[in-house]
């Protein structure tokens, strides 16, 4: 059996370091498969999270040899095992103990962000019409299983810490779900604009890169929203238009 | 006490899968506070694994379906061992709970003509399951989870409850602590509901996540209630077989709603060979009917690949053991073979099966719109659980409640595919709203302090013992082992028998686990508290699957191979006796109502 040494972040808050563990390595393992077996035969408190080991439930994010990925979806055999594997926390999140960090602040936004308001149903059994092709956009982005690895790829956060006033990649994936909605009378692109601070992102598609789901996120969710902002705040035709009608609910 | 933190709730919701979440929406709407607790983050429980879809007999696809062959359809995959007044609602109400998740922003995928589309599965007449590709549990649970934090319900992420506190015979609350930190934290609850998934951990093969671990049924069990039908526990029939570390990944049925076919070796279509009479009349007789019925010809009968899973995962364990599988001892599911029927066959199977095509890539260097997948038999959900009242999903504990996977009676002796997620919002919706009513018509308990402070020193024991005490790990792999080697697919009384004395070894080996070091996010400690969970559901399943003396549903009996009638008369119920003991009882089932014997008469 090939043996294999993996550097492991180690500590809660502040404080870690790397420990070498030697684990083996056979065909077909994934990096998950390694962290169970150290935690099964050498580090019984080693902390990590994981679910559904099938890349379904974005829990098991990670930083592996300094690339933000799933745990459960790195194959071995798409590392140099020759050299020191190395297998660390997210590092856009504080720590709460070696593997685990705390994305409480993900849930915070996504709540603070103005909730599905569907139009009224179009048949009288309370359903909706609507083609394939109308909601294929949608369904893209409905594919996120919020590993949150692309808020932790994103510059903004990750160099420049704007936590409080840049809502994220993986958010405005949410708000493109709901805007895009072919039921939702909701509008957004005030609160996107202010709170989301969607002018930060300037599409280096970092978020792009890492998604688990290969959602196109920076060309299909960020930059239409940012047309739409532009449209909508910022468009001088627009805003003289806007001095004969009315402007659509906030 | 005073080392606890304390909160106080009307409804107290254990476990944030679809059910957990239906519950708390329900019991939100209706007034009460609610709380809701969750070993993990929110989102990511068990029921975003699920693939295929949400059976409900909407009647998109074909107008020939009701909720009377939907009701129909279930009891007979049940085995007729349903509670089927479970059954009945479960039938007419999913419909309406499918139309909700439309109105709170799910998007499934379309008919030409607008509607949601269903699709063809196992043991449904018609095509009838509203899904999303095959990633239904995903979008099912990100909209309860994305409605439900704007409902006022009260979440605790990353938090396990160790006990049910209980006073004069009625919950009280809970007692749990939270994973980052390891405090004690007490929930004082009028009534509690359990909405905590199955046990596929007892298993060495599963498809099931680590928090399946059975603590609903074990909690339930400790605080008085009864668990029935605990021997049925399902064994999916295609998860993954190669390579080794991902064995037992679910493959979805969807595959083979799709068109899929399983093959032996010898590229033989061997589910041909092997059609139970329940259902000879609704079997296509050759490949080309097969195909017509997954194209959607309504004269057409299904492919024999969609048969109830018992059956299909007996037949490819049969074909495996004739020595006829595949080289990593499974048999092929292939869908690249629609290729010869239809263009464009490598898109479609890319749009209708995404996350099969990018998990068999990513973790198998398969590509499956060219190749044959290699599948065998997965543990996958237990049709048995907590015993429930069918109208108001109350345990025979005042104030216990539960709902989806850990409540048994809609499924019987084997559940349908596309059953499981139905039920959760179905049932999930009862549950809350009679635990609502419940803490509206009964006043608060106060927990026994006593109570509290025993929980606390049990589930402190692991550090006393320290590293000197048994590594918890090595005791959970030695159970599911054995539970895979004597309790699985196909059972014999000796090897059952053998199983109660590992069983009892393996309690005594729990009570020295041990653990060093920290409280804090320490998944040793943690598995040390599962531990007692899983041995008791295991002892659960293994004393019901001896007391049943034939085979029925996920039930196979190597030494009772037969079906007997006069076993279809009873369900198996384990509760805790005086002594601490397990006891067990035939419980008769209720003669089924007169109209719905009618239905089921009428759909043949």
């Amino acid at each position: 059996m090939e043996k294999a040494t993996f550097r492991i972040w180690r500590g809660a808050g502040e404080q870690g370091s790397f420990t070498d563990y030697v684990s083996e390595a056979s065909e077909g393992m994934v990096v998950l498969d390694v962290v169970h077996q150290i935690q099964a035969e050498q580090a019984p408190d080693l902390a990590c999270r994981w679910n559904c080991k099938a890349g379904k439930c974005g829990s098991c994010s990670a930083e592996i040899n300094g690339k933000p990925r799933l745990m459960c979806m790195t194959r071995l055999d798409q590392l140099d095992l020759t050299q020191k594997v190395t297998v660390e926390p997210m590092r856009s999140f504080p720590l709460v103990r070696d593997l685990v960090t705390d994305v409480s602040w993900n849930y915070r936004v996504k709540k603070a962000i103005k909730p599905f308001k569907p139009r009224k149903p179009d048949a009288p059994d309370g359903s909706w019409r609507m083609q394939q092709s109308d909601v294929d956009r949608v369904q893209e982005f409905r594919k996120c299983i919020e590993c949150f690895l692309c808020q932790d790829v994103c510059h903004v956060l990750r160099e420049h810490h704007k936590h409080p006033e840049f809502a994220g990649p993986r958010h405005f994936v949410y708000t493109a779900a709901l805007e895009m909605h072919p039921l939702d009378t909701e509008n957004r692109l005030g609160q996107l604009k202010d709170e989301g601070g969607l002018g930060y992102c300037n599409i280096t598609k970092c978020c792009t890169k890492v998604c688990p789901e290969h959602i196109t996120i920076t060309d299909n969710a960020i930059i239409p929203l940012k047309e739409r902002v532009v449209d909508e705040f910022y468009d001088p035709l627009t805003r003289l238009f806007r001095i004969f009608k009315p402007r659509k609910a906030e | 006490m005073t080392n606890c933190i304390e909160h106080e709730h009307d409804v107290l919701v254990i476990g944030a899968g679809g059910a957990g979440l239906r519950a708390a929406i329900e019991a939100s709407a209706a007034g009460v506070s609610v709380g809701m607790v969750c070993k993990s983050l929110l989102g990511k429980a068990h029921t975003v694994m699920a693939e295929g879809g949400m059976a409900a007999a909407m009647g998109n696809v074909d107008d020939r379906d009701n909720w009377k062959v939907h009701y129909a359809d279930t009891m007979r995959g049940g085995q007729y061992l349903n509670n089927w007044r479970m059954v009945e609602l479960h039938a007419k109400q999913a419909p309406d709970r499918v139309r909700e998740l439309e109105s709170w922003g799910a998007v499934f995928d379309r008919t030409k003509d607008g509607r949601i589309l269903q699709r063809n599965f196992g043991g449904h007449r018609y095509p009838r399951l509203a899904h999303v590709g095959d990633r239904t549990g995903l979008e099912m649970i990100r909209t309860l989870q994305d409605h439900g934090i704007h409902q006022g319900i009260e979440v605790f992420m990353e938090m396990t409850i160790v006990e049910l506190l209980m006073e004069g015979g009625r919950v009280a609350g809970a007692i749990g602590y939270d994973r980052e930190r390891g405090r004690f934290r007490i929930w004082k609850a009028k009534s509690i509901i359990m909405a905590t998934g199955g046990i596929g951990r007892a298993f060495r093969i599963s498809s099931n996540s680590w928090e399946y671990t059975g603590d609903g049924q074990a909690l339930a069990y400790r605080a008085g209630a009864e668990l029935m039908d605990m021997e049925f526990v399902q064994f999916h029939p295609t998860g993954m077989v190669w390579p080794p570390s991902v064995r037992g990944i679910l493959v979805t049925e969807g595959v083979r709603g799709e068109g899929g076919r399983l093959l032996n070796k010898n590229g033989e279509r061997f589910m041909f060979n092997d059609v139970p009479e329940l259902y000879k009349k609704q079997t296509a007789k050759d490949i080309e009917e097969g195909w017509r019925y997954v194209t959607g010809d309504k004269n057409a009968n299904r492919p024999p690949e969609l048969l109830t899973r018992d059956h299909v995962a007996r037949c490819i364990n049969r074909e495996v053991k004739a020595g006829r599988g595949s080289p990593h001892g499974g048999v092929y599911l292939d869908i690249a073979w629609i290729k010869e029927k239809m263009p464009n066959a490598e898109a479609h199977i890319q749009k209708k099966l995404p996350s099969m095509y990018h998990q068999f890539k990513q973790l198998a260097n398969v590509d499956i719109t060219k190749e044959p997948m290699e599948v065998g038999p997965t543990t996958h959900y237990v049709m048995g659980g907590i015993r429930v009242d069918g109208d108001t999903q109350m345990s025979s504990v005042p104030g216990l409640f539960a709902a989806g996977e850990a409540a048994a009676g809609l499924h019987g002796a084997n559940r349908l595919g596309g059953n499981s997620l139905s039920d959760l919002v179905v049932f999930g919706k009862i549950a809350g709203e009679y635990a609502a009513k419940f803490a509206k018509s009964n006043g608060a308990v106060k927990p026994n302090p006593q109570q509290i402070e025993d929980a606390q020193q049990r589930a402190l024991a692991p550090f006393d013992r320290g590293a000197s005490g048994e590594n918890p790990y090595a005791i959970q792999r030695d159970l599911q082992d054995m539970m895979q080697d004597l309790v699985g697919i196909v059972r014999v009384e000796s090897e059952m028998a053998k199983a109660l004395e590992v069983l009892k070894t393996l309690n005594a080996r729990a009570a020295k686990a041990g653990i060093d070091s920290h409280r804090e996010y320490n998944p040793g400690w943690h598995t040390c508290i599962d531990l007692p969970n899983l041995l008791l559901v295991s002892e659960a399943i293994t004393r019901s699957a001896l007391d049943r003396k034939e085979s029925r549903g996920a039930q196979f009996r190597d030494d009772f191979p037969e079906k007997k009638a006069e076993c279809g008369t009873f369900n198996i119920v384990t509760w805790r006796g005086a002594d601490g003991s397990m006891q067990l009882r035939r419980e008769p089932m209720q003669a089924m109502r007169d109209d719905l014997q009618a239905v089921v008469k009428e759909m043949g």
